[in-house]
C-alpha cells in the first residue's frame, strides 16, 4: 500500500526507459500504481512524480482528468454502469436505480464491506450489449435489474475469481508499452487473467 | 563624424524605434483594414497592433499560446471560406482576412462569454478583482448580456490557500491556464496544475504541497477573473479608488519596472509592467509585497539623539547641528580619515550623489563604502566590460559565478530560466552549492576558496564565444579577491567576454557608479585619475584613498576612525563578520544612523535621521545593468522625515559648506554634466516616456535605442494598471520627478541620419558587441573646466586573490554562506505578510556526510570555526558537495547568533567542524 513496492519499481524504470521523453510513462505508471493498490495513493503519485520528473501535482493532475484513474481508495469490485445513449435506452438507469438500492450506495460510493464501489460511465464501447456493466474493466451485459443481483453474487461467491481480477489490474499495460512481457501472450481484456500483469517481473 | 561628440550631439543620439521588428511579411485585412504583419505573428497581436482589439482571457504575449478559453473567436478566410478560429492561436498569412466583429463572430464569442459565465459565481460587489476583471470588461462589450442557464451553479469551498501568500476561489476561476502556464513555463515551478475535468475541473495543488513559489504573486497579477488573491491586498481598496505611478523597484538591484498604488495615502499594491529589457512584466514576491515595509508602523518618523543611555526625540535642527559639531570637531582633532560612511546602496542616485560630494568634497575622507561586506572591488565592477541583461540571455554561453540567483535576483533567474527552458541558453552555473538554477544549467561545483582555479579550467576548456559572466558573490565566507580573481582570469582569456554584475543591493550599481566606494568619483571615475577635475568643481577631494566596510569597521574597531555614519546600514545584522562589526559599533565614538527604520545597529547609535523611503522620494536609480530608471513619489513619508539627499544638503550647509542643491533635477543635471559615465543622459532624456525602460549608462556613441512601449498596455496581461488609469488615475500622476518635460530625443525617420556615424551599431539585436563600442571618455568635450577624466579601465593584473589557499584543509568542512529571498532582515521582518516565511537556521551537509557524522535530519549540530560556534539542526541536501557546509545568512533574528557569528572575513577559506550534540 502506499509507496511502489520495490519491484514495481523496477518495472516501472523499464517502463520510462521505453520512451524518449520520461514523461510519456507517466500514465502506464498510474496504471502499475493502480495494479499494486486498486487505486493511486499520494504516495504512490509522489513516486511517480519523481521517476517521470514532474511535480506530484502534474501527476494527479493527469490521474484526476481520467476516470479509470482512482485517487481514492476503492473496492475489491469497481461496477461501472454506462448510462449513455443505447444502454439508457435499453434501460440502464433502472440497472442503475437498482444498483443504488441493493447495494445500499450511491454513485460514487464504496460498500462498507469494501467489496463494491459503484460508478456510472458515459459509452464504455459496449453498445451492443446494452445496458452493460463493467466491473474491473469486463464486460458484462446485456443487465437487467435481477441479471444485475446474479452477477453481484457471482462476484461476491467468487465464481467469477478467474474471469475479474481484483481492481487495478489492467492486464494491457505492459504489452502496449513494449516491455518483455511481450513475450507473454495476454489473454483479450474481458477474457483470461495472465500472470504477467500481477506483478512479477516479467523475465 | 568625428570621434569627438560634443555634449549637445549625445543629447540628440537617442533614436527612438516605432517597432523594432523586421520590416513586414505579411499583409492582412482585418475588418476591412489593411494590416501589415510579421510572418508567424499571430492574429490577436496583428491587429493589436492595428489598434483593433479582439477580446481574450488566456492569451498572454509572455507566454505560448493554448487556445483555451475561446474567447477570441473571430472569423478567418481560408481556402474552404470563412471559419471561426482562435486570434490567439493563428498566425497572420498573407492575403488573409479577419473578421473580428461579424456576425459569426459576435455570436461566437457572446457564446464563449455566457458559458464562462455558467458557474460564475457573479460575486463581483465582494471580489477584489471588481472593478478591473477583464470578465466584468468583457462580459459589457463582448457578452450577451444575459444567461439561458437557470440551473444551480457549482460550489466550492471558498477561498482556499494554495501558498503562503495566495488564495484561489475556484467558483470564479475560468479554466484560462494562465496561472499553470506561468508556473510551468515562466517559473518552472509547476505546483499547480488542473485536476479533474469538465465541470469538475478545478486548480489544484497536490495535497500537502503549496504552491511554494518566490513568483506566486504575478500568477494574482494575470488572473484575469478573481480566483486567484493576494493575502497583502485583499479588500484593501477598490481599483477606483486607487491612485498609481509607474516606477522601479528597489528592493534589489534587477530594477524592475512596475506601478506603485496607493490608497487613501498609503500603498496597497505593487503591480509589474511589462519592460521588454527587464522584467517583462514580471515581478518576486519579495518586491510585490514588500510595499508593507514602506508602511510598517516602526518606520522611523523624528530625529532621535542620544541622551545618557536613551534615544530620545528631537529636531532636526538640534540632531543636525549634533552631527555637524562632532564632524568638525573629529576633523580638527583626527582629520578626515577618522570619519567613515558605510551605505548608500539604498539611496537614489541623487542622493548618492549628494552624499558623496558632502563627504568627499566637503568633509574631505575617502572612507565611503556601500557594498557591506556583500560586495565586489568597486574598481573592478565599474570597470569590466558589461553585458545587459538581454545580451545576456542572448549570449552563446553564461557563466554564473556569483550567490543563488532564485534567492538574490529573482527575476534575473527568471530570465536566464526562461531562456535555458525554452530558447536552449547554454548556462554553466558555478557554485560551491547548487543553485535555483540547477535544472536548467549545468553545474560546476568548486571547492570555497577556489574560485580563480576553477576559472583558470574553464577557460582552458571553454572557447570563450559570446560568453557573458555573471558575476556576484557565490558566498559571503569567501573573500570578494578571490571572486575579482576569477573575473581577471575570464577577462584576460576572453577579451571579448562580457560582465553581468550580480551584486544584490538595490541601488549598488548606481551607488559605485557615484563614488560611495573607496577610491572612486562620480561616474565610475578613480579619486587617482579624476580627483583634479572634481577637486575644481567641488573644491576639494580626499587626498588619499580611503577604507571600505571591512576596513572601516576595522579602523572603528582600532580606534582610529572615530566617527561613523551608516546610511541605510545595518552592519550589526548585515555585515558577514559580526564579530568585527560589534567590536567596530562599540568602539566608535560617535555614531549616526540615517535610515527609514530602526534597526539593530541604529540601536547603539548617538543620532540617528529618519529618511524618506521608497515611494515616499524620486528621483533615479540604476541597475545592475547600468540601467537609468526614474522613482516616482506616491506617498508622504511619515513623521518628519526627509530625502538623503535634503539631508546631505543640510549637513553639508552646517559645515559652512554650500551644495546648492535644490532639486532632484537640479542634482541629476550636475550629474550629468560631471560624472563621465552620465554623460548625456539628461533629465530630459530620462523624463520622456520612451525612456520609461531606462537608459543604459554609459552612453553608446552610436545612436542609444529607445523602444516606445505599446501606447497602451494590454489590459488582460496587465489587468489592474490600464483600469485604474482609465479610472481617473493615470500612470505617472503625482511623479515627483518634473513629468511631461518635452523629451529633448530624435525620433529615428532615417537609418540614414547615423550612417556616417562610425560607431553606428550594427550588430543586429541580441549580438554582443565589442568594448571597444563603449564611449571613451576623451572623445566628449565638455564646456565646463578642464577635460572629463576618463572611466575607470579593466586592468587584469589589479587582480590576483588574497591570501593562500590552506595546503590542508585543518577543518573537515568548508563553510558556504549564502542569502535567501526570506530572512531576518528588516526589509523582510517589517512586511508583516513576509515576515514569516523566512525559514529556520539549518546547516546543509551532504547526505552521505549527515550518516558518517551518525547525524539524522533535523539533529542538533554544534558547528565551530576560529571565530566562533553555534548550534543549528542539521539537514540533508544532496546539492551539497562532500567537505562543505552550508548557512544561510540572516536566517535568524539579529539577537540570536546566526551564520555571521562564523565569518572570519579576512581568511579565504572558513573551516568549519561540525560536531553532533548529544
Ligand atoms: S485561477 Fe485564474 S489564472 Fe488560474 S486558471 Fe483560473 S481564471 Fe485562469
Ligand atoms: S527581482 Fe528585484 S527588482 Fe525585481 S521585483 Fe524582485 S526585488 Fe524587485
Ligand atoms: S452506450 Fe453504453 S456502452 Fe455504449
Ligand atoms: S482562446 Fe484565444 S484568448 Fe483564449
Amino acid at each position: 500500500m502506499g509507496h511502489l513496492s520495490s519491484d514495481n519499481r523496477a518495472r516501472a524504470k523499464a517502463i520510462v526507459a521505453c520512451y524518449p521523453q520520461r514523461r510519456s510513462a507517466l500514465i502506464p505508471l498510474c496504471h502499475l500504481a493502480q495494479a499494486q493498490d486498486g487505486w493511486l495513493s499520494e504516495e504512490a503519485m509522489e513516486d511517480i512524480a519523481g521517476l517521470v520528473g514532474c511535480t506530484p501535482a502534474e501527476v494527479r493532475g493527469t490521474a484526476t482528468f481520467y476516470d479509470m484513474l482512482h485517487t481514492e481508495p476503492v473496492g475489491r469490485h469497481v461496477v461501472t454502469v454506462c448510462t449513455n445513449i443505447a444502454c439508457m435506452l435499453a434501460g440502464a438507469y433502472e440497472v442503475l436505480d437498482h444498483a443504488e438500492a441493493s447495494l445500499k450506495i450511491s454513485v460514487g460510493q464504496t460498500t462498507e464491506d469494501g467489496e463494491f464501489t459503484l460508478e456510472e460511465a458515459e459509452c464504455l464501447a459496449g453498445c451492443d450489449n446494452a445496458p452493460c456493466v463493467q466491473v474491473n474493466h469486463r464486460f458484462f451485459g446485456p443487465l437487467d435489474a435481477d441479471g444485475f443481483d446474479a452477477l453481484i453474487e457471482d462476484l461476491r461467491s467468487g465464481r467469477l475469481a478467474d474471469t475479474v481480477p481484483p481492481h487495478g489490474i489492467l492486464s494491457r499495460v505492459d504489452r502496449n508499452v513494449g516491455l518483455p512481457a511481450r513475450a507473454h501472450r495476454l489473454g483479450t481484456v474481458a477474457g483470461k487473467q495472465s500472470g504477467a500483469a500481477t506483478g512479477a517481473v516479467p523475465e | 563624424m568625428s570621434k569627438t561628440a560634443s555634449v549637445h550631439s549625445l543629447r540628440t543620439r537617442f533614436a527612438v524605434a516605432e517597432d523594432l521588428e523586421a520590416p513586414a511579411a505579411v499583409s492582412v485585412t482585418v475588418d476591412g483594414r489593411v494590416v501589415e504583419a510579421r510572418k508567424g505573428e499571430l492574429i490577436i497581436e496583428a491587429a493589436e497592433r492595428a489598434g483593433i482589439f479582439i477580446p481574450r482571457f488566456c492569451y498572454h504575449p509572455r507566454m505560448k499560446s493554448v487556445g483555451m478559453c475561446r474567447m477570441c473567436l473571430v472569423e478567418v478566410s481560408g481556402p474552404r471560406g470563412a471559419s471561426l478560429q482562435p486570434a490567439c492561436f493563428v498566425e497572420v498569412a498573407d492575403g488573409q482576412e479577419v473578421f473580428t466583429e461579424s456576425d459569426a463572430a459576435r455570436k461566437a464569442q457572446e457564446g464563449v462569454l455566457e458559458f464562462l459565465l455558467l458557474n460564475h459565481p457573479l460575486d463581483c460587489p465582494v471580489c477584489d478583482k471588481g472593478g478591473e476583471c477583464p470578465l466584468q470588461d468583457q462580459a459589457v462589450s463582448h457578452g450577451p448580456g444575459e444567461s439561458r442557464f437557470v440551473e444551480e451553479k457549482r460550489h466550492w469551498a471558498k477561498p482556499i490557500e494554495i501558498g503562503p501568500l495566495v488564495l484561489l476561489d475556484r467558483e470564479r476561476c475560468i479554466q484560462c491556464a494562465r496561472c499553470t502556464r506561468f508556473a510551468e513555463e515562466v517559473a518552472g515551478e509547476p505546483f499547480i496544475d488542473f485536476a479533474e475535468r469538465g465541470d469538475r475541473i478545478e486548480v489544484a495543488i497536490f495535497p500537502g504541497e503549496p504552491f511554494r513559489s518566490y513568483f506566486g504573486g504575478n500568477t494574482v497579477q494575470i488572473c484575469p477573473v478573481g480566483a486567484l488573491t493576494a493575502t497583502p491586498y485583499r479588500f484593501k481598496s477598490r481599483p477606483w479608488d486607487l491612485e498609481q505611478v509607474e516606477t522601479t523597484c528597489t528592493t534589489c538591484s534587477v530594477g524592475c519596472r512596475m506601478v506603485a498604488q496607493s490608497s487613501a495615502g498609503a500603498l496597497v499594491r505593487y503591480l509589474g509592467v511589462d519592460s521588454e529589457p527587464v522584467n517583462q512584466s514580471w515581478l518576486c514576491d519579495r518586491g510585490r509585497f514588500g510595499f508593507e515595509a514602506v508602511e510598517a508602523p516602526e518606520r522611523l518618523n523624528k530625529p532621535l539623539v542620544r541622551s545618557e543611555t536613551r534615544l530620545v526625540e528631537s529636531t532636526w535642527n538640534q540632531a543636525l547641528t549634533a552631527v555637524a559639531d562632532r564632524i568638525l570637531q573629529t576633523l580638527d582633532g583626527s582629520g578626515p580619515a577618522a570619519v567613515g560612511v558605510i551605505g548608500g546602496s539604498r539611496l537614489a542616485n541623487e542622493d548618492a550623489y549628494a552624499w558623496v560630494r558632502l563627504v568627499k568634497g566637503v568633509i574631505g575622507t575617502d572612507n565611503f563604502d556601500a557594498q557591506l561586506g556583500d560586495g565586489l572591488p568597486a574598481e573592478l565592477v565599474a570597470s569590466l566590460p558589461r553585458a545587459t541583461i538581454e545580451e545576456t540571455v542572448a549570449a552563446g554561453t553564461v557563466i554564473v559565478l556569483a550567490g543563488d540567483l532564485r534567492e538574490e535576483l529573482p527575476v534575473l533567474h527568471l530570465r536566464l530560466r526562461q531562456a535555458a527552458a525554452n530558447d536552449g541558453l547554454r548556462i554553466i552555473d558555478c557554485a560551491p552549492v547548487a543553485t535555483g538554477l540547477e535544472q536548467v544549467a549545468t553545474w560546476l561545483p568548486y571547492r570555497p576558496g577556489e574560485a580563480a582555479e576553477l576559472a583558470r579550467t574553464l577557460v582552458a576548456t571553454e572557447s570563450g564565444d559570446r560568453v557573458v559572466i555573471v558575476l556576484g558573490r557565490p558566498s559571503l565566507a569567501e573573500p570578494p579577491a578571490e571572486i575579482a580573481a576569477a573575473a581577471a582570469v575570464f577577462a584576460a582569456a576572453w577579451p571579448s567576454a562580457r560582465f553581468l554584475s550580480a551584486l544584490r543591493r538595490a541601488n549598488v550599481h548606481g551607488a559605485i557608479d557615484l563614488g560611495c566606494a573607496p577610491g572612486m568619483l562620480p561616474g565610475r571615475v578613480t579619486l587617482e585619475e579624476a580627483g583634479a577635475f572634481f577637486g575644481e568643481h567641488w573644491g576639494s577631494v580626499p587626498g588619499a584613498r580611503g577604507l571600505d566596510t571591512a576596513g572601516m569597521l576595522a579602523a572603528a574597531a582600532s580606534g582610529e576612525i572615530k566617527m561613523l555614519v551608516l546610511l541605510g546600514a545595518d552592519p550589526l545584522s548585515d555585515f558577514p563578520d559580526r564579530d568585527l562589526a560589534v567590536r567596530a559599533l562599540e568602539r566608535v565614538d560617535f555614531l549616526v544612523t540615517v535610515d527609514t527604520a530602526p534597526n539593530p545597529s541604529s540601536r547603539l547609535a548617538d543620532v540617528v535621521l529618519p529618511a524618506a523611503g521608497y515611494a515616499e522620494r524620486g528621483g533615479s536609480t540604476t541597475n545592475l545593468e547600468g540601467r537609468v530608471t526614474r522613482l516616482a513619489a506616491k506617498v508622504m513619508p511619515p513623521g518628519v522625515s526627509r530625502a538623503d539627499w535634503v539631508i546631505a544638503t543640510e549637513l553639508s550647509d552646517r559645515l559652512g559648506a554650500q551644495l546648492g542643491f535644490e532639486s532632484l533635477d537640479g542634482i541629476w543635471a550636475e550629474i550629468e554634466k560631471l560624472a563621465p559615465a552620465h554623460s548625456g543622459c539628461t533629465v530630459e532624456a530620462l523624463a520622456a516616456p520612451e525612456a520609461a525602460d531606462g537608459i543604459v549608462i554609459p552612453l553608446k556613441p552610436s545612436a542609444v535605442q529607445l523602444t516606445r512601449r505599446p501606447l497602451r498596455l494590454d489590459p488582460i496581461a496587465t489587468p489592474g494598471i490600464d483600469s485604474v488609469s482609465e479610472q481617473g488615475a493615470p500612470l505617472g500622476a503625482g511623479a515627483a520627478m518634473s513629468p511631461g518635460v518635452e523629451p529633448d530625443v530624435d525620433v529615428r525617420a532615417d537609418e540614414d541620419d547615423f550612417a556616417d556615424d562610425e560607431f553606428a551599431d550594427e550588430e543586429g539585436p541580441g549580438e554582443l558587441e565589442a568594448l571597444e563600442d563603449e564611449v571613451s571618455p576623451e572623445d566628449v568635450s565638455v564646456p565646463v573646466g578642464n577635460r572629463r577624466p576618463g572611466l575607470v579601465r579593466f586592468a587584469p593584473g589589479d587582480w590576483t586573490g588574497s591570501g593562500s589557499l590552506p595546503p590542508v584543509d585543518e577543518s573537515p568542512f568548508r563553510l558556504v554562506v549564502r542569502r535567501g529571498l526570506y530572512n531576518h532582515g528588516t526589509l523582510v521582518q517589517s512586511a508583516g505578510s513576509l515576515a514569516p516565511l523566512a525559514g529556520s537556521q539549518e546547516l546543509r551537509l551532504s547526505p552521505q556526510e549527515m550518516s558518517q557524522l551518525g547525524v539524522a535530519p533535523g539533529d542538533e549540530v554544534r558547528v565551530s570555526t576560529p571565530r566562533g560556534e553555534l548550534v543549528v539542526a542539521a539537514v540533508g541536501d544532496g546539492g551539497v558537495p562532500s567537505g562543505v557546509a552550508l548557512l544561510q545568512f540572516n536566517a535568524v533574528p539579529a539577537h540570536e547568533t546566526g551564520a555571521s557569528a562564523l565569518i572570519d572575513c579576512s581568511v579565504r577559506v572558513v573551516g568549519l567542524d561540525v560536531e553532533k550534540v548529544i
